[in-house]
């Protein structure tokens, strides 16, 4: 019976996809009102924060896309972030700074390292998967550490955030906002897309039954591996965008917590749903922004709410709001 | 006469000190239903995997259509046309069974790196997909997920599987393995209806099923072909009575 009623749950996506589109539509118009409402309020820390969500929901995103659709569980997504960061940093430090080469560089550069590191990854399974992008995660980030003309362990100021044809297009933090915002919207739009394509029947296949798969008549190896650098390239994004936000880079970017985090934001907004991870990176930052608020030890209060909504709501807060809304429903 | 459809020569395969498979030469003609019977253990899901891809055989080759497929990859057979089920179900539980199918149907259409379109509306694939869930009796369950499925709806879904991929060989593996009674007629009946169209190899215990549907019959005990042949002669095979029909057959 367990087996079944995980079976049934991990295939809603694919069939319920019509009815769920009013959720992501209202989290995209929520975050573009954003703005608007900061005016009342303390605006640059709202826009601060929000920046921040926005970037890190699109490498949750990402991570969703391989671990929640491809039952790929990365743990050294964060080094895609870095990498994206440290791109748009090093460019910067040599006075580099429009957009046009910085961009495409910092994509480039991910797309290679997930080329890579995947070619080697994806030759292994479930925990050695876990275990070997965790490896990999952590060489990019004592790679990072040892740039001592990039500032080592201590990380890399960003002077000048990307400019456009010469123009200081993200100077204003208004601008930079909708940046992102827009940044999200196409990685959410361009995953959305892949994951019903063919491409995306094929990557979600593998992880139903990859023998199976491969006896259809799929190069399972190959698929998985386009897949995960679709999925680090975006990465890499979230990672040019976050220096221009924190117009800081360091390795901290890449170290295995920041990891981890993702894929608490991951699993605490519902795998396998995409606008889910918006939905968690939100929760996790804007809990640690309030908890963080009254005590340093914040993760002692979030570390058991994180236990309550794995045990009690499998499919994370998504999930949570589906059942709380069929027992509405039906009584 | 045309090329045999698989021509097996001099198949060995060893787990360390084990022979599994010991010197296997069989081929199959063109549209021939093969099957391949045998007391349990001895070796004939090894055979398979071996002529599928999932093993590498010791030493020998398996000739498909006249290419050497002894050292390619599973999906590099399967792209040439060879199609199985196995014998321990195995379709992707979270998918719907049309789904299944339309994977099948697009991993032989076309590419599959496109990125963009959503591939669930692809007329073209669902329809060859509906039409291989109708052959075997599947037409209104497309859209349940493979999980829910009866034990023999599986079994039926497998065989819709490998028939979307337009096979020219088909490898059987017990097709009717813990089906009931009526299911399993209903696979024979499917069989005999697909028999002619491309080549089968049949593994199975079940010899009603065997006897009815085979054109010839190879025996396997201990890794080895004890004898192979038409039915009626087979049936009526010393060797082959005293190894395994024996008290079957009574």
């Amino acid at each position: 019976m367990g087996r079944t009623t995980v079976a049934a749950s991990s295939a809603m996506p694919a069939r319920q996809t019509n009815r769920v589109e009013a959720l992501p539509a209202a989290i995209f118009l929520v975050l573009a009102l954003i703005p608007a409402a900061a005016l009342i309020g303390p605006e640059s820390y709202v826009l601060g924060l929000f920046t921040r969500v926005m970037i890190f929901a699109i490498a949750a995103l990402t991570l969703d896309f391989i671990c929640g659709y491809g039952g790929l569980v990365s743990f050294g997504h964060a080094a895609f972030v870095g990498i994206g960061a440290y791109a748009a940093g090093i460019l910067g430090a040599h006075g580099i700074t429009d957009m046009l080469v910085t961009l495409p560089a910092a994509l480039l550069v991910s797309a290679i390292f997930a080329y890579l590191t995947g070619t080697v990854c994806l030759r292994t399974k479930s925990v050695y998967f876990i275990m070997i992008t965790l490896a990999f995660g952590q060489m990019a980030y004592f790679i990072a550490g040892s740039l001592a003309p990039y500032g080592g362990d201590d990380g890399l100021t960003v002077r000048l955030r990307s400019t456009l044809f010469g123009f200081q297009v993200l100077q204003n933090d208004r601008a930079l906002y909708y940046v992102v915002l827009l940044s999200l919207l196409g990685s959410y739009l361009l995953c959305r897309s892949v994951v019903y394509s063919r491409f995306g029947r094929v990557f979600r296949g593998a992880r139903e039954n990859s023998m199976r798969m491969a006896t259809i008549g799929f190069d399972v190896f190959r698929y998985q591996r386009v897949g995960y650098v679709i999925s680090g390239t975006i990465g890499g994004l979230s990672g040019f965008l976050l220096a221009n936000a924190a117009e800081f880079v360091s390795p901290a970017y890449m170290s295995w917590q920041r990891s981890g985090e993702l894929i608490i934001m991951v699993l605490f907004g519902g795998l396998g749903t995409l606008h889910g991870a918006i939905i968690g990176a939100a929760a996790y930052l804007l809990i640690e922004e309030v908890l963080g608020g009254f005590t340093e030890q914040w993760k002692l209060i979030f570390g058991p709410l994180l236990v309550i909504v794995v045990l009690f709501a499998r499919g994370g807060l998504l999930g949570l709001a589906g059942s709380i809304r069929g027992r509405l429903n039906r009584g | 006469m045309a090329d045999p459809m698989l021509l097996i020569n001099d198949l060995h395969k060893n787990f360390g000190g084990l022979i599994v498979t010991d010197g296997v030469t069989l081929h199959i003609g063109q549209g021939e239903l093969h099957a391949v019977i045998g007391p349990n253990g001895a070796g004939k899901t090894t055979l398979i995997n071996q002529i599928s891809g999932l093993i590498a055989p010791t030493a020998g080759t398996i000739n498909l259509n006249g290419v050497d497929i002894t050292g390619m990859p599973a999906d590099q057979r399967a792209a040439l046309g060879l199609a199985r089920s196995f014998q321990i179900t195995s379709v992707l539980p979270g998918f719907s069974a049309l789904e299944n199918v339309a994977l099948a149907v697009q991993a032989h259409s076309g590419t599959s790196y496109r990125f963009f379109g959503r591939a669930d509306r692809d007329q073209a694939i669902n329809e060859a997909a509906n039409s291989a869930l109708a052959e075997v009796g599947l037409a209104e369950r497309g859209q349940i997920v493979a999980a829910h499925l009866s034990h023999g709806e599986k079994r039926a879904l497998e065989l819709a599987i490998a028939l979307a991929m337009g096979p020219k060989l088909l490898l059987l593996d017990e097709p009717m393995a813990g089906a009931g009674r009526e299911e399993s007629e209903r696979i024979i009946d499917v069989l005999r209806q697909l028999k002619g169209r491309f080549a089968m190899l049949l593994v199975e215990h079940d010899m009603n099923a065997v006897f009815a549907l085979a054109d010839r019959i190879s025996v396997l005990t201990y890794g080895r072909i004890l004898a192979s042949g038409a039915p009626d002669a087979v049936r009526t095979d010393p060797q082959v009575v005293a190894a395994y029909l024996g008290e079957e057959m009574e």
